[in-house]
This record gives structure tokens, C-alpha cells and sequence, in this order.
């Protein structure tokens, strides 16, 4: 398996604040990567820095080899790499389709027509097996700002995925999702990101979700990575247990990734 | 439904026989009212540069810039170049505008909101100061600009006005037609997008600041060829082109009109000139107030501008006779207003 982002010596300051602090990470081709740690413990600035969004204060971030540092996020995004916020990023006032058609044109190259129109039928249909996909079909034509949290959040991620990207980073898909939302959510995520062999590291607080899904996890404390391994290995763990989830886990009440 | 509207908009064809019947007006209509409606096209193509800066979220204080330096080309053109005919004089003033602006894009896309206002404002400031103290070209009084020629025909006596306003008609024609596509066209309708969102539009991998350059580039060259009709059709220029006040006239045209369709521009520019001819003719003293009530009820009663009364209409129609509404009267990718979106919340 082969690498597709690797991290070297990744630090990241504010003021005195540590959010990043020496951060060597490497993720193969294919993996599902759980983040997690208590609240600010660094995992939004880990995804910042990794997308071009926050330079790091000094190290290095290659994707698939190449230096992503001094990109701008609309470059790496071309490179082949999306996310998604933890609060999702779409464009309230225009409806799902609107946002899916903009999405779609952009995958299309960097400089959108001045003469062809935006909404064609193809672009229309391509948008509709999207929306299928992600089971989001019936808000099609409404606002954004209209549709409930968790179907934001799908589009959200859907939007992301337009661009056929092979690694997809996403901060907290499940906040803000009611909890019987939650795993119907991550489950047509988990499923179009399968089918499509797209590389994923989600940030996520529920211990359940992260183990029913992730392949890995990387715990964050303080700017630092305390332990990083197969889920079972990190959860058990004494210093995760203390510092990141806060109690004793019953990791065997946990279901596991397939 | 998506395949209608794509390829069935009402527009194109409503707007080929509008022209049609401004065109010929022409030979009916009172020469006062023709003079009337050539300066109010001209005006309106300004404003339709300040409608797509909305779009964008933008609000343009100093179109006026452009409008002036569309203005100055022609009759520089004349003056200088020699050149007489209608088209290169207007094609001078736009080039020069679409220069200028891609210059001032560079400076202007990197603000937003009111920053972006005062920019726009501050740049048509200077050049009316640079214009004002240029007594090679007349200072204030501006200079006059000689009747031009139309592919090598001189129309002498009333076919001169005619001709202008033909002409005038004509491009206002080709531009409507142009900036419908534009406005649905992938770069017109991302540029709602940021507008909405500039963080998400630049995850897509695009540049938010390349678009509201290209757009305003765009903005800039269809102001200039408002500019440079407005002086071959007065046959005169002076820096009041540039002059803040006469911005602020195109923001309030914009706003009159509403920004939800290509033609929402022009019914906003004849209205106001309507008003203004006779506001100024029966209370003279009265004309400003009647600008500011005018605005205020707009504000309250009519965010949307004018057009959203087509709107209104076209949705009534569709809804008595259940027939699906088409293009504009269906949803939210018009425009909103910029003032209902975004003056009462900041
Ligand atoms: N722009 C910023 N300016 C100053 N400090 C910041 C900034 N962004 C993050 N920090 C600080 O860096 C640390 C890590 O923040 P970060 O947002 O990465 O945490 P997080 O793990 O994503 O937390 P949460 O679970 O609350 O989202 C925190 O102490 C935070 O206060
Ligand atoms: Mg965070």
C-alpha cells in the first residue's frame, strides 16, 4: 500500500497555544483514519494545515509525494484532496440542486464559462444520481438553508466528493446530527467512499461511530498524537482512556469496523 | 422541465421583439421620448454592470468610473485618433474601461462589502480630479463630441438622433441577449455562489477572486459602452460623468429595477427617467426628496425592485392556470436584493 499523505515534523503555534507539535503521520492508500481527542486538542488544525487552509509554523505535508506547502486550498483540492467543516460549507440561499450544480462545474476545470449555461440537463442528471447516492433526493429543490443539519452535512460531504477525490478529510460529519441520525449518516457516507476507494480521515467525538467505521485511530492530546494503531489497540490504551475519552471503555461493548 | 428551461427561456425571443418595436419607434415616437429612451438604455447598461457586482454580493459606489471612462474614449477617439464611426469610438472607450479595470481588479477583489464600496467610489473620485484639473481636456466643462458616422453612412439633421438611438437600441439588444446567457452561464451563477460562500466555493477548487475579477471586468466593459453612448448620443462629456453622485444614480436604478433579470435594468433606467423628467419639470426643488421617498418605499415595499412585480405576475399566471412557472418566477437563483439580504442584517 502505498502512501498518500505523510506529515513530517508538522508543528503549528498560536501565540503560546501548541495546536500542532511535531506531527509525523502517514497515511497509506485506502485507509479510514478515526481523529480523536477532547476539545482542543488539534484535530481542526491538523485538517487546516493538511488542506492549505492554515500554514503551518514549520514541517512539511506531502500529498501522494508531492509538497502541499504554500498551496492554496483551491490547488490541493485539484490535487485531488477534499474535506468537509464542522460546520458545513454550502451556500444557503440557492437550493441543493443550485449548490450541486456549482460543485459540478467546478470539478470541471478552474475557470467556469462566461457563455455556457450553468444548468444543463447533464449536469441536472448527474446531480440527481448524486443525490440519490446520498439519499438526499427530496430536498433537491429546496434552500439550503432550509434543509435539516443532517442532510446539510450529507450534501456538504457530497459536495466534496463531486470533484472525485482521492482523499477525503472530514471534520466532524456527525456534529450536530441527532444521534439515531448518526450512524445512517456515516453508513451512505461509509458507502459511497467505499465504492469510490477514496482514502478518508474523519474527526469524530463518538467512540461508537469511530469504531464502527475506521480502520484506524489517531488519538490527539494537546497538539500531540498519544497513540495511533487499530482501533481496539487505541482504545484500550490506559493514556487514551484517560485523556481522551475521560472514563474507563468497555471496548468490547464497542462495534467494530467491518 | 430542465430541458425546457434550458432551451425555451421566453427571453430571447421577448427580447428580439422588444427591439424590434423600440426599433421602430424610431419614426413614431416624439423625438423628446426617443432621446429620452436612448439615454435611458445607455444608463441601463451601466447599471447591468452594477447588477452583476450584486450578484456577486458586491456593491459598485464608483461605476461611474467606467461609465465616464466609456465617455472619455469616444470622444477622445474622435478628438484624437480621428476616428469618426460609432463603433470604433464606442470599441476605444471600452477597451480603455476593460484596461482600466484590469488594473483596479487586482486592488479592488481582494475587499469586500463596504470596503469594496469606498474603493470603487474612491477610484472614480480620482479620475474626476484628474479630469477636473486636465485643462487639455476642458476641465470641467468637458468638451464636446462630434456626431459620428455608422460604417461610413453621415446621417445629417434628425437622422442623427435617430440613428443613435437605433444604434443605441441595437446594442442594447446584443448585450441583453449576451448577459442572459451570462447570467446563467457556469461563471455568472458561481458567482452567487460566492456571494454565499467564498470558503466552500474555494474547496471546490476554484479561486473566489479570480471570478469577482472576471466579473468585474465584465461589469467594467458593459458600463464603458453606457458611457460612450451616452456621449455620442449628448455629443458632450465632462468629468461630472465620473462625479460620485452620478454612481449613485446607477446604484439606485439598480436598485429600482431589481437584479433579478437582464431586463430589470433597463425597466429601472426608463422609470427613473420618467420621473426625473417630470419630477424636475413640475417640482423642480422637490426632485430630490421625490428620489428619497421614492427610495424609501422601494426599501420597504419593493426590496426586489421592480422586476419582482413580473415575478409576482408570472407565478399568479402559473399558479391559475397549474402550469409549472418558468425561469425567473421559479426560484431563488435570481438575484436577491442586496439591500433585503444585506442591509437590514449588517
Ligand atoms: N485561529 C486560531 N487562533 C488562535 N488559536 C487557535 C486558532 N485555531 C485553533 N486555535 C487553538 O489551537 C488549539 C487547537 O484547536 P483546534 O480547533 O484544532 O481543536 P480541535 O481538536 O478541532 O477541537 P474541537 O473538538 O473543539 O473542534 C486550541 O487551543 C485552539 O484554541
Ligand atoms: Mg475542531
Amino acid at each position: 500500500m502505498s502512501t498518500i499523505l505523510e506529515t513530517r515534523g508538522l508543528t503549528r503555534t498560536f501565540g503560546a497555544v501548541v495546536a500542532a507539535k511535531d506531527l509525523n503521520v502517514q497515511i497509506a492508500q485506502g485507509e479510514i483514519v478515526g481523529v480523536i481527542g477532547s476539545n482542543g486538542a488539534g484535530k481542526t488544525t491538523f485538517i487546516n494545515m493538511v488542506t492549505g487552509y492554515l500554514p503551518p509554523s514549520s514541517g512539511d505535508i506531502l500529498f501522494d509525494g508531492n509538497s502541499v506547502i504554500g498551496r492554496q486550498p483551491r490547488a490541493i483540492t485539484r490535487m485531488g484532496m477534499a474535506r468537509s467543516f464542522q460546520v458545513a460549507q454550502l451556500f444557503p440561499k440557492l437550493t441543493v440542486m443550485e449548490n450541486a450544480l456549482v460543485s459540478l462545474v467546478a470539478a470541471e476545470g478552474p475557470r467556469p464559462s462566461f457563455f455556457r449555461p450553468l444548468d444543463t440537463p447533464e449536469r441536472r442528471e448527474r446531480a440527481d444520481a448524486i443525490f440519490a447516492e446520498f439519499g438526499v433526493s427530496r430536498y433537491r429543490d429546496a434552500l439550503v438553508s432550509t434543509v435539516p443539519q443532517g442532510a446539510r452535512k450529507l450534501v456538504d460531504i457530497a459536495m466534496a466528493l463531486v470533484s472525485q477525490p482521492r482523499m477525503l478529510l472530514l471534520d466532524e460529519p456527525t456534529s450536530g446530527v441527532s444521534i439515531e441520525e448518526k450512524f445512517a449518516l456515516m453508513d451512505t457516507v461509509m458507502a459511497v467512499v467505499r465504492q469510490h476507494g477514496v482514502t478518508v480521515l474523519f474527526v469524530e467525538h463518538d467512540m461508537e461511530i469511530v469504531a464502527r467505521y475506521v480502520t484506524r485511530i489517531m488519538a490527539f492530546y494537546s497538539g500531540e498524537i498519544i497513540a495511533d494503531g487499530p482501533p481496539r489497540e487505541v482504545l484500550s490504551d490506559a493514556r487514551v482512556q484517560e485523556l481522551v475519552i475521560g472514563h474507563h471503555l468497555d471496548i468490547n461493548a464497542l462495534g467494530e469496523a467491518a | 422541465m430542465s430541458i425546457l428551461k434550458n432551451f425555451s427561456s421566453p427571453t430571447p425571443p421577448a427580447l428580439l421583439a422588444a427591439a424590434a418595436v423600440l426599433a421602430a419607434g424610431a419614426w413614431v415616437l416624439p423625438a423628446w421620448l426617443t432621446f429620452l429612451l436612448t439615454l435611458a438604455f445607455a444608463k441601463a447598461l451601466v447599471v447591468l454592470g452594477v447588477v452583476i457586482q450584486m450578484r456577486a454580493g458586491l456593491v459598485s459606489f464608483g461605476q461611474a468610473l467606467f461609465y465616464c471612462v466609456g465617455g472619455y474614449g469616444a470622444g477622445l477617439g474622435a478628438q484624437y485618433l480621428g476616428l469618426t464611426d460609432a463603433f470604433a469610438l464606442l470599441a476605444v472607450g471600452t477597451v480603455a474601461a476593460v484596461a482600466v479595470a484590469l488594473v483596479c481588479g487586482f486592488l479592488l477583489t481582494r475587499y469586500r462589502e463596504i470596503f469594496y464600496a469606498m474603493l470603487t467610489l474612491a477610484l472614480s473620485m480620482i479620475l474626476y480630479g484628474v479630469l477636473v484639473k486636465s485643462s487639455a481636456l476642458g476641465s470641467t466643462d468637458g468638451f464636446n463630441v462630434a456626431p459620428p458616422s455608422f460604417l461610413g453612412w453621415v446621417p445629417g439633421g434628425v437622422e442623427k438622433k435617430r440613428a443613435i438611438y437605433l444604434l443605441t437600441v441595437l446594442i442594447a439588444l446584443g448585450v441583453a441577449l449576451a448577459f442572459h446567457r451570462f447570467l446563467e452561464s457556469g461563471l455568472g451563477r458561481v458567482t452567487e455562489a460566492v456571494r454565499e460562500n467564498e470558503i466552500r466555493v474555494e474547496y471546490l477548487g476554484l479561486s473566489p477572486r479570480w471570478l469577482l475579477f472576471a466579473n468585474y471586468v465584465a461589469a467594467a466593459g458593459v458600463s464603458a459602452l453606457g458611457g460612450g453612448l451616452t456621449a455620442l448620443a449628448t455629443g458632450h462629456i465632462d468629468p461630472d460623468m465620473a462625479f460620485w453622485t452620478t454612481s449613485g444614480e446607477f446604484v439606485f436604478i439598480a436598485i429600482l429595477g431589481g437584479t433579478g433579470h437582464v431586463v430589470a435594468p433597463f425597466i429601472g433606467a426608463i422609470v427613473f427617467s420618467v420621473i426625473r423628467t417630470f419630477a424636475i419639470q413640475e417640482a423642480p426643488n422637490l426632485w430630490q426628496m421625490t428620489l428619497g421617498i421614492i427610495l424609501l418605499a422601494l426599501v420597504l415595499f419593493l426590496p426586489k425592485g421592480l422586476w419582482s412585480l413580473v415575478q409576482r405576475r408570472r407565478r399568479e399566471i402559473a399558479a391559475t392556470s397549474g402550469q409549472p412557472a418558468t425561469e425567473a418566477s421559479q426560484s431563488p437563483k435570481g438575484i436577491s436584493s442586496p439591500i433585503s439580504e444585506k442591509g437590514v442584517r449588517a
